[in-house]
């Protein structure tokens, strides 16, 4: 290794890559910054794994470049590139103990003895398995197991961390705590890392940017807080939490849907564009309001779910069905089924795409 | 004692060699993408399915003092190499011969490893040769050592190569021996007989020792096996000359073989006098009933044995059931009793024992041949199917039974599907080893018109005139076979493919 500090962002040019004749990933770029918590976010079959996988040096050759740092690790066999991965299934071998699982890659870097022991002991301190580490993987539960997969992995000091679904096997409550101690751990050793996921709410708790991936195409890179306001299509808007989403035409300033749903815009062009609206932007109530620079409808209530913190309300609006999700606190009023409601929506919570 | 001695020291120095054989053969086609690795994992089986008698003969042509090697040897450089003389002899004619029991059951168990297995060791900097001494190798040992004690034990308890080599200081022909000259009333034979089965036992119970608690299951089935590296074209050159230079050594009987069948006279000198292909006109003329006979013997106890072997396999090692270890050792000690002990018994057993409603004593019909085979060949296919079940999580069966599958349905849908490979290995061995077995059918045929093929070739062998149409008639059962294990392991390889899309991750 070099003495001087490597820079250990990722980019990634250009990269596309297919099973035989189907394309599964499409002119990937992407820029990671070193030390950076970055999440794929996706649905199932979108291409999270493949382009992981592509990364750390699996699966059919990509075209494209991938390179860590100022290294250009395209055409790198997997064991020289130095990518830790942790895998679903976590793969830990069941024919060495915990121990020998996690010295494993120092003794493929020809360490010493003495200094491995060191270092295997310091990477189980880092997950508090220490009392394990002459088991069998075997005889672990699953969440052990996935935190001696995650030892093994951080022990040989890798410039980047993959994660694939690691918590998709835990419980809950154990998926929790598990995000939590994985981001504190790659915090702590500033360690560059892309985390693999399906589920949203985990990749907005622990990430610092994130790509959302649909049919092998990059959709939105941001933050989690920049996607949910602002996403660029309909597929990302609906991916990450709910959204009033209709579809209709923008034409001399207005927008109208299929059944004539009318609002002004300011937009000048005309095109073929959806509406989207968060559900907890509108604000819902049985007497009407006048506000400036807000968008009014008249509808009815069809049902409603009472989910605690708040109350969802599903409304019919000229034939759409609108979703209104209102905050609730102690002894506040429900509005019953039936009743004619009145919705108010500020123009800048409305997205034209 | 100095017969113990050298049995042991056959036994296991056959099974260096032979997993040096076996090994670089297995690591390469299951490790590397080239052309025709299912041809060279058919031709690295083709050796077992060599009647032993008749490679004793053929590799004496070859290699014997007076084979065409040393004769070229001799002229060239005036000294000799005795590579057929006494232990040496066995040794060699039995690591050729057994080698495949290794090949096939550990080629079966690495196409089962978890790709991910070997994927994080990648990524851990691991790579080539310690990949595979570390990672693969410990996870292939359930069909290491299945393949292994195979061996062990079919060398240690041989009967025929010694005897055609005329090595006599070894346990099985003492045994023999005694037998035959003194009679079955010898007790000398028999308290040999004892010490070759309790030594099988024993060896079998070392290697079940050498597996318990170990755990090899790999959690998912992911992938089809190990990855397969593309070779550059320097590589590929490296690959083929290795595997060409063990296939030449290993299929040199079948050559011989091929040369008797097609030659006029051939007896010391390097390479037959002249040339013909009467033999096989003769042998094919005189032989078509050995052949559909075989074919049906081999095939029929092979399936058997697959279908008891999963069965006993799954019972053994998934079930609670009282005295089950009690049915693999009964199983396996079929491995332990040599054919003539086995031959001796069955007539002993049967011989007053009529075939219900004809008055043909059962011995002289024709299903004793497919019982005793079925039952000579069950310990090969039971290893193989426990190598394979041993592979199979007991997780993914947990699944099926939670989704409320019966016991019955997840064995036929979850469990067998995953062991196909492992089957079908086992349902080659079986198959390509009873084809060729003669020394309990030599026993048990009663009419010719019911008599496989090597007993066929074994007949014509008996005098000089009826080498030649021996050796045809050996070389139509070794095609006839060969054909079976390719087929098998064309099936293998599509099963495999159909498992690497279907629940890859
Ligand atoms: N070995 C393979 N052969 C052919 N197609 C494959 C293979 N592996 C993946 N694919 C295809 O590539 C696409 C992307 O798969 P990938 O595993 O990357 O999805 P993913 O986003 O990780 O999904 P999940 O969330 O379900 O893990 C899928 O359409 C899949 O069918
Ligand atoms: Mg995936």
């Amino acid at each position: 290794m070099s003495t001087k500090q490597q820079s250990n962002s990722i980019s990634i040019q250009n990269l596309s890559l297919s099973f035989g004749k189907t394309e599964v990933l499409k002119k990937i770029d992407l820029e990671i910054q070193a030390g950076e918590f970055f999440s794929f976010l996706g649905p199932s079959g979108s291409g999270k794994s493949t382009l992981l996988r592509a990364i750390s040096g699996f699966g059919p050759t990509p075209s494209g470049s991938i390179k860590i740092g100022d290294d250009d690790i395209t055409n790198l066999p997997a064991w020289r590139r130095n990518v830790g991965m942790v895998f679903q299934s976590y793969a830990l071998w069941p024919h060495m103990s915990v121990r020998k699982n996690v010295a494993f890659g120092l003794e493929e870097r020809k360490i010493a003895k003495k200094e491995i022991n060191r270092l295997v002991d310091e990477a189980l301190d880092l997950v508090s398995l220490k009392d394990l580490a002459d088991r069998h993987p075997s005889q672990l539960s699953g969440g052990q197991q996935q935190r001696i997969a995650l030892a093994r992995t951080i022990v040989v000091k890798p410039r980047v961390l993959l994660l694939d679904e690691p918590l998709s096997n835990l419980d809950a409550n154990l998926r929790v705590q598990m995000r939590r101690d994985i981001l504190s751990l790659q915090r702590r050793l500033g360690l560059t890392t892309i985390f693999v996921t399906h589920d949203q709410e985990e990749a907005n708790t622990i990430s610092d940017r994130m790509a959302v991936l649909d049919d092998g195409i990059i959709q939105q890179i941001g933050s989690p807080v920049d996607l949910y306001d602002n996403p660029v299509n309909r597929f990302v808007a609906s991916f990450l939490g709910s959204a009033n989403i209709i579809s209709g035409q923008i034409k001399n300033q207005q927008f109208k849907s299929s059944n004539n749903l009318t609002l002004e815009t300011n937009i000048k062009k005309n095109k073929k564009c959806d509406l989207i609206i968060r559900p907890q932007s509108i604000d819902i109530s049985t007497t009407k309001k006048q506000n400036k620079n807000s968008y009014q409808l008249t509808g009815q209530v069809l049902y409603f779910e009472f989910l605690g913190q708040t109350v969802r309300y599903f409304v019919e609006v000229q034939g759409h069905e609108f979703i209104i999700d209102c905050q609730h606190t102690k002894d506040k009023k429900i509005i019953n089924n039936n009743e004619k409601v009145f919705l108010n929506i500020t123009t800048d919570q409305i997205l034209f795409l | 004692m100095e017969s113990a001695w050298n049995s042991f020291y056959v036994a296991g120095v056959s099974v260096v060699i032979a997993s040096a054989i076996a090994l670089p053969l297995a690591y390469f086609t299951s490790r590397f993408n080239f052309g025709g690795t299912v041809l060279i994992q058919t031709l690295g089986i083709v050796p077992l399915i060599m009647p032993p008698f008749v490679g004793a003969v053929a590799m004496q042509l070859l290699f014997g003092t007076n084979g065409s090697l040393n004769l070229f040897l001799g002229d060239v450089f005036g000294w000799n190499i005795p590579f057929m003389e006494g232990l040496n002899g066995v040794i060699f004619v039995q690591s050729i011969h057994y080698f495949p029991f290794i090949l096939i059951n550990l080629s079966a168990s690495l196409a089962n490893i978890d790709r991910s297995m070997e994927e994080s060791a990648l990524s851990l900097g691991s790579s080539g040769m310690r990949l595979f001494r570390r990672i693969v190798l410990p996870l292939g040992m359930p069909g290491y050592i299945a393949g292994a004690s195979l061996v062990f034990i079919k060398v240690f308890d041989d009967l025929g190569t010694p005897l055609l080599l005329n090595v006599n200081n070894m346990l099985a022909p003492q045994a023999y021996l005694r037998i035959s000259s003194i009679g079955i009333s010898d007790p000398m034979g028999y308290v040999i007989s004892v010490i070759l089965v309790v030594i099988s036992l024993l060896a079998m119970y070392v290697a079940f020792l050498a597996m318990r608690g170990k755990e090899y299951s790999t959690t998912q089935k992911g992938g089809g096996g190990l990855m397969k590296r593309e070779l550059s074209f320097k590589e590929k050159i490296g690959v083929y000359a290795i595997i060409l230079t063990i296939l030449s050594v290993v299929l040199s009987p079948h050559l011989a073989l091929t040369l008797l069948s097609f030659s006029t006279i051939w007896s010391y000198s390097i390479w037959p006098d002249a040339y013909t292909i009467a033999h096989y006109t003769e042998a094919i003329g005189s032989a078509g009933h050995f052949i559909t006979n075989t074919m049906l013997y081999a095939g029929v106890a092979a399936t058997i044995d697959i279908i008891l072997g999963t069965a006993i396999a799954y019972i053994v090692w998934r079930t609670g059931i009282k005295g089950r270890k009690a049915l693999d050792y009964m199983a396996m000690s079929a491995l332990a009793v040599p054919g003539v002990v086995l031959g001796i018994g069955y007539l002993r057993t049967f011989h007053s024992t009529n075939m219900p409603f004809t008055d043909i004593p059962l011995t002289q019909f024709w299903l004793i041949i497919i019982i005793a085979l079925a039952i000579r060949r069950l310990p090969f296919a039971l290893r193989a199917c426990t190598a394979a079940l041993q592979q199979v999580s007991i997780a993914l069966e947990e699944a099926a039974g939670s989704l409320g599958a019966k016991k019955y349905s997840t064995i036929k849908k979850v469990v067998v599907p995953l062991m196909t490979g492992g089957i079908l290995a086992g349902f080659v061995t079986s198959f390509a080893t009873a084809a060729v077995e003669l020394s309990a059918t030599l026993m048990l045929v009663s009419a010719e018109s019911d008599a496989p093929i090597a007993y066929g070739i074994y007949v014509f062998m008996q005098s000089a005139a009826g080498r030649g149409p021996g050796a045809a008639l050996g070389i139509v059962a070794v095609l006839i076979v060969a054909l079976g294990v390719y087929v098998s392991g064309r099936i293998i390889k599509n099963a495999d493919k159909k498992n690497a899309i279907t629940s890859d991750n």
